[in-house]
């Protein structure tokens, strides 16, 4: 747990650098991982958690269980990774995390706020376990199925308008990352929810402008995003993704339509030693012992600065 | 013999299934009319969402009201559904196992609209999707009662509809029930096994048989799947030179697969005719029409037994013995210009 401090900006910074450590040392000890989309998204999950998200608190941190099954007429009463939010209530807040591939870096945030056990990713990419490599909706923090990317923001819709049909003054939050923006069913789902007036529909998208084959600008361009965004009859603010304050007036901001929060980040942000191997950061691998034991000294001098409790 | 015509069966029925369970809601998307619910968007404007076409986010959109407990029922085109979104329907509506009900239409050749229209594939792809329930339409009674037997499943349902002039081939107070067949003649030479409006072709087919001496045991089939009706097995086994299968979807992986599934499972070691779209797209054309190209009318299923006994039975086209349709008031030939 990160040190609760006298301002939520200090208390918000602590959890952001703890998901860093704590994904960078699970990644060392693993021998590889998604180490980039911590350094880019640590602001913006810290601030979900610590600040923006209305969830209803946890007695105690979960221990994750087995897997149990998939859900079908064999899992009755299944679980989703939505337990790790509290249960839901008409003016709370759900989260939806549509990039499966940050799930380690969603579970060190949830240790840091206090909702997954310390000791939870001991059972990352373990069989048998639910705290998959890309997170399933059994994993911790997960509600849906969302591997298969761009499928969150068009679920996350249907929740928006099954919430407004009750009168539900809470709000539905999803998480994504930019390159999900070149799969057409998240223009489908923008301009729909949009249509449908989904004031209660919030996204914050991790544009760090990375995804599998390297920079997102060599891929397949998105620019201008926040235009484009806009253009599909959604409000955008573009902030500094790792600038708390403006993540935070950008999320509060008021708006009649889904508003999209297009957070610039940057992907080595902490662990500089990854601009090294840009653009082919999507997951770190060391080349040779020796990279590897640059790697290990530079998360020596992290953690010499993040405490984790 | 009569057979009572009914016109757009699906229209009136929804509107008054729905009357007393708020939790259905309607998702569209740009095929309102052309799904027969556009009066039911006039009925209940608050429960009705045009989704625009884009058919990827309705599946998604569907799978987030069935996780906040409404039920919603998608009207298209059955090819729009499972080809166009299937990802969204395997990963975000069937995988979480959602009580989502897609209602499909035109199933098969049923359509002039050609290849891009036609859903010949959808029940073996269907099939294989974990979680799925599949029901088929053959008739009005089976259009008015198909909706209950989806509402009771707790998980997706898909199910291929037919719209406009519909025959009513079963009596209403014989509903439609899960994983039940319909036994709809007796014999011992041959079990004729259809689905769909094969039912209506096979029937035609077997009152000729059976005046050649041939005895036809016909179930219609409206569950694919589950496929487990006690019935089926006693069928296949009782089947004396075999099976035939009729079906208006391609032979592969479908209801003439099911049965040579169980036929292969329980060891039965029996013949079997596949009669259906023979690995093949098909075009725009009418019903009539493609189901004699393609041998999916009565006198192709009399080849598909011939075939099986390995003899010819002298039948011929005009030997059918046919059905005098009587159609109700409204005009049929209004449909055909909504076929589209």
């Amino acid at each position: 747990m990160a040190d609760r401090s006298a301002t939520w900006q200090a208390d918000t910074r602590a959890v952001a650098a703890g998901i860093r450590r704590r994904v960078f040392e699970h990644v060392l000890r693993n021998g590889e991982g998604y180490v980039s989309q911590a350094c880019s998204a640590a602001e913006m999950l810290a601030m979900l958690y610590t600040r923006t998200l209305r969830l209803a608190p946890l007695r105690a941190p979960i221990r994750p269980g087995p897997f149990v099954g998939v859900p079908g007429p064999r899992t009755p009463g299944y679980l989703t990774g939505a337990i790790y939010h509290g249960p839901t209530a008409p003016d709370l807040d759900r989260f939806i995390f549509s990039p499966a591939q940050y799930a380690l870096a969603l579970y060190a945030t949830l240790i840091e706020v206090g909702r997954l056990a310390p000791d939870g990713l001991d059972d990352f990419n373990r069989d048998g376990g639910t705290v998959e490599m890309i997170g399933a909706e059994h994993s911790p923090g997960i509600e849906s199925t969302t591997g298969s990317l761009a499928q969150a923001l068009s679920q996350a819709a249907g929740i928006a308008l099954a919430r407004r049909l009750r009168g539900e003054a809470g709000l539905v939050w999803v998480m994504m990352s930019d390159g999900e923006f070149e799969e057409g069913q998240t223009w489908e789902a923008l301009a729909n929810a949009a249509f449908h007036g989904l004031a209660n529909l919030r996204v914050v998208v991790d544009a760090n402008g990375q995804q599998c084959d390297g920079l997102v600008s060599a891929v397949g361009n998105l620019e201008p995003l926040a235009d484009r965004i806009r253009a599909f009859g959604a409000s955008c603010d573009e902030v500094d993704g790792h600038d708390l304050d403006a993540l935070d007036a950008a999320m509060r901001r008021p708006s009649d339509r889904p508003h999209v929060v297009l957070a610039r980040t940057d992907p080595t942000r902490g662990v500089p030693l990854l601009a090294e191997k840009a653009p082919l950061i999507h997951t770190l691998r060391f080349v040779s012992p020796d990279e590897r034991a640059r790697y290990q000294a530079a998360y020596e001098a992290m953690a010499q600065e993040v405490e984790l409790r | 013999m009569s057979i009572e015509m009914v016109v757009r069966p699906h229209v009136q029925n929804f509107i008054d299934w729905a009357r007393d369970k708020p939790e259905v809601v309607v998702l569209s998307a740009d095929l309102t009319n052309s799904s027969e619910v556009g009066r039911w968007r006039d009925a209940y404007p608050d429960r009705f969402f045009s989704m625009g076409m884009a058919e990827q986010n309705m599946l998604g959109f569907a799978a987030g009201l069935a996780r906040e407990g409404y039920t919603p029922y998608i009207h298209t085109f059955a090819v729009f559904i499972y080809r166009r979104a299937y990802d969204q329907l395997a990963m975000s509506v069937a995988y979480p196992n959602l009580r989502v009900r897609m209602i499909g239409f035109l199933p098969g050749i049923l359509t002039p609209g050609g290849v891009t229209h036609q859903a010949i594939e959808d029940v073996a792809i269907l099939r294989a999707t974990p979680n799925m329930t599949v029901l088929e339409t053959g008739d009005a009674t089976e259009v008015e009662s198909v909706l209950d037997v989806a509402q009771a499943v707790d998980g997706p349902v898909y199910v291929r509809m037919l719209r406009g002039v519909v025959p009513r081939l079963f009596p209403r107070t014989d509903p439609m029930r899960l994983d039940r067949v319909r036994v709809v003649a007796e014999g011992s030479d041959v079990a004729l096994i259809t689905s769909g409006i094969e039912t209506e072709e096979g029937m035609r087919a077997v009152r000729t048989l059976a005046r050649r001496g041939v005895g036809v045991r016909h179930l219609h089939v409206s569950t694919h799947k589950p496929f487990d009706d006690p019935e089926i097995l006693a069928t296949l086994a009782g089947a004396r030179a075999g099976i035939v299968t009729a079906e208006n979807h391609t032979i592969v992986g479908g209801l003439g697969s099911a049965v040579a599934e169980r036929i292969a499972e329980a060891g039965l070691g029996k013949r079997l005719v596949r009669i259906g779209l023979r690995d093949t797209y098909a075009h725009g054309a009418s019903r009539e029409h493609l189901a004699r190209e393609y041998g999916l009318d009565a006198i192709g299923i009399v080849r598909g037994v011939e075939r099986l006994l390995g003899e010819p039975l002298g039948i011929d086209a005009v030997d059918l013995v046919d059905d005098a349709p009587v159609t109700p008031s409204a005009s049929a030939s209004a449909e055909r210009s909504d076929s589209l």
